[in-house]
């Protein structure tokens, strides 16, 4: 089974600041996101359950070599890294233009999505694929189960209150949450083994795009402002034994009318 | 000259935080109070290959080098010193002798689990009456012929034995007999921890490292085949010297690790601790103590990694070793014990843990040749004289 998973490189979370133009710096250390390294872990555990590979796909700067570099160490296959310069300010359209001519070009089964990114959260990213690409699309899985014939994918979908089973033929487009499973760290000897692993570095003219075509000339939404969180009023806090403690906190809640 | 860490060394490094603030901090306030060996957190490190870091993979180990042993002895001691020293006992010291001496059968049988993290390995050199004189080893192995080279039977003991009772796997020294100048005749041996005749004695009641064993081992008629007889027959000190040059990378590691997490922890304090209306950190007399530290730090991480860089160079790292041991180890003193004095009354309490990182940063004065024997081994090296 040929697994391909989609992750965005993000600012270390925590450190994630505005660039001139409004956007998110990414010129400052990065990671995988979060969501995204959980279904890493779900590709990872199946093919390791049923034979196969995983290739992970990644569109941004440079500095997404590292989180490439953990991903493989934890087990992935090989990792293909789309930078380009020209698409520095491509909006969500622009975007899943590029990854899309990346997925033409590449060969799988089931691809994975994270369910959103720690500095975008967008969320249009793997729908939007699934429609460019004419593939079924699965949300918010807890759990993914290829049929042993390879022919047809099963998920179960959160919602409220429990979940749906939902079946799909392959290839398919998951995406997936946090019940999936923690991801694992990278062993030693996964991170001496990803030193030989293979990262194929695609630009836009490989993927035969018009640069044109994404990029801040390209985009179909402009961001005007960019505003900080209100400041919310200082926290109190209680720092008594807890049989002080509890009280206080009543009496606090209490004067607030809270209960 | 390049200065920065490969790719694999910052992955290896970043990997270990992440590790380490998710499964290990949380839990090492409860086993340092109840002075609990950290089994658990021992049982995850082997798979991840941090139990052999250094040792070829046909050796079970994860084929990385001194210097990610180095950075990853470093990064656990910055969080917690008991496992930083269980790792560097273990790694340096229990699998340092078999891969260095071990014949493939005895790689195959005891350092492989070891390196893979099964078995948990411990050395045994120090006793009562030799500490810093190894010379003066009391505990005797005496031959008696039989079927397959016969066997030796040790007598004696042993006292200050990182990882006693934890280990699975323990490599000690004995005296096989006299040289002809007088001398002892050192030889080591290979001891599985349920030897008829050998057991594990009393525990010590440390300063600190509270969570690490360390304990006496005693032999009485302990019975050891002669095929786990290690290296040559009079070839202990020879390995031994050679074990201790490695383990002294480990052992400024891990004192660098300390004297970061000392820094690390005034370096918040002094930004947030406000007093006379502005952080404690603008004062002089605290900005100062923090510069200093950081600066300390600095150069001793450049001579701890110096040294592991040679060790993977192929070449003589035996001063390099010794310096950055007694650098890292007294930075880490100093650094550890201004930390109490950034924090002022807090740091003596132990919820801020800085006293806990001078309780352990004073064992690297200490283990693994103190540093008057650090100085004498430099001395020798650079005057070459016998210096005593």
């Amino acid at each position: 089974m040929r697994i391909l998973v989609l992750l965005k490189a993000v600012p270390v979370v925590g450190t994630e600041r505005l660039d001139d133009a409004l956007r998110t710096d990414r010129s400052v250390a990065l990671e995988a996101n979060g969501n995204d390294e959980y279904v890493l872990e779900a590709a990872l555990k199946l093919t390791e359950a049923h034979g196969g590979e995983v290739t992970l796909l990644s569109v941004g700067p440079p500095g997404a070599m590292d989180p490439l570099r953990k991903a493989l160490a934890m087990g992935a296959t090989r990792a293909v890294h789309v930078a380009d310069e020209a698409m520095r300010g491509s909006c969500y359209v622009g975007t899943a233009r590029v990854l899309e001519a990346a997925l033409r070009r590449l060969e799988y089964d089931l691809v994975f999505a994270g369910a959103d990114t720690s500095d975008g959260q967008g969320g249009v990213i793997a729908p939007a694929l699934a429609a460019r690409l004419g593939l079924p699309y699965l949300s918010y899985a807890s759990r993914i189960e290829p049929a042993p014939d390879g022919r047809t994918v099963t998920i179960r979908r959160l919602r409220p209150g429990g979940y749906d089973v939902l079946e799909a033929p392959m290839p398919a487009l998951v995406m997936g949450t946090q019940v999936l499973g923690e991801p694992r760290y990278p062993s030693l000897r996964g991170i001496m083994q990803a030193r030989n692993k293979e990262i194929r570095t695609w630009t836009l003219a490989d993927l035969g795009l018009d640069a044109r075509s994404v990029g801040a000339g390209a985009a179909t939404t402009r961001v005007l402002r960019a505003e900080p969180p209100a400041q919310r009023a200082g926290a109190t806090i209680i720092r008594e034994a807890p049989e002080t403690a509890v009280a206080q906190v009543i009496d606090l809640l209490a004067a607030r009318r809270l209960i | 000259m390049d200065l920065d860490l490969s790719p694999e060394h910052s992955l290896l490094r970043d990997t270990l935080r992440d590790f380490l603030a998710n499964e290990v901090a949380p839990v090492i306030d409860e086993h340092e109070r109840a002075r609990r060996f950290p089994t658990e957190v021992v049982s995850k490190l082997g798979p991840m290959g941090l139990l052999g870091i250094p040792y070829p993979e046909e050796e079970g180990g994860a084929g990385l080098d001194t210097l990610a042993y180095a950075i990853a002895v470093e990064e656990i001691s910055r969080v917690w010193g008991s496992l930083g020293i269980i790792v560097a006992a273990h790694t340096s010291l229990g699998c340092g002798p078999l891969h260095v001496a071990g014949t493939p059968e005895q790689k195959e049988r005891y350092l492989v689990p070891m390196a893979q993290g099964k078995v948990i390995g411990a050395y045994g050199l120090t006793e009562p009456e030799a500490g810093s004189d190894s010379g003066g080893t009391r505990t005797t192995a005496t031959h008696q012929g039989g079927p397959d080279g016969g066997v030796w039977i040790l007598n004696g003991g042993k006292r200050f034995i990182t990882n006693a009772g934890q280990a699975g796997t323990y490599v000690v020294t004995a005296r096989t007999g006299t040289r002809e100048d007088g001398s002892a005749e050192i030889s080591a041996f290979i001891l599985d921890a349920d030897t008829p005749g050998f057991k594990v004695g009393r525990l010590e009641e440390k300063m600190g490292l509270h969570a690490s064993a360390t304990g006496e081992l005693f032999f009485e008629d302990c019975c050891v085949p002669a095929n786990q007889m290690l290296g040559p027959r009079g070839g202990g000190w020879r390995t031994f010297l050679q074990i201790l040059d490695g383990g002294r990378i480990s052992i400024g590691a891990m004192a660098l690790g300390l004297a970061q997490a000392a820094l690390d922890a005034s370096t918040i304090y002094a930004r947030e601790r406000r007093q006379f209306g502005r952080p404690i950190g603008s004062f002089q007399g605290v900005a100062f103590m923090v510069a200093d530290m950081a600066t300390d730090v600095e150069a001793a991480r450049q001579m701890v990694y110096r040294a592991a860089w040679l060790k993977d160079q192929g070449r003589d790292y035996g001063l390099a070793a010794a310096q950055a041991k007694l650098f890292a180890s007294e930075v880490s003193k100093r650094a550890t014990n201004d930390a109490i004095q950034v924090h002022g009354g807090y740091g003596y309490i132990e919820e801020y843990k800085v006293e806990r990182y001078l309780r352990d940063a004073k064992l690297t004065e200490l283990g693994e040749g103190t540093s008057q024997i650090q100085r004498l081994v430099i001395g020798r090296k650079v005057l070459d004289l016998r210096v005593v």
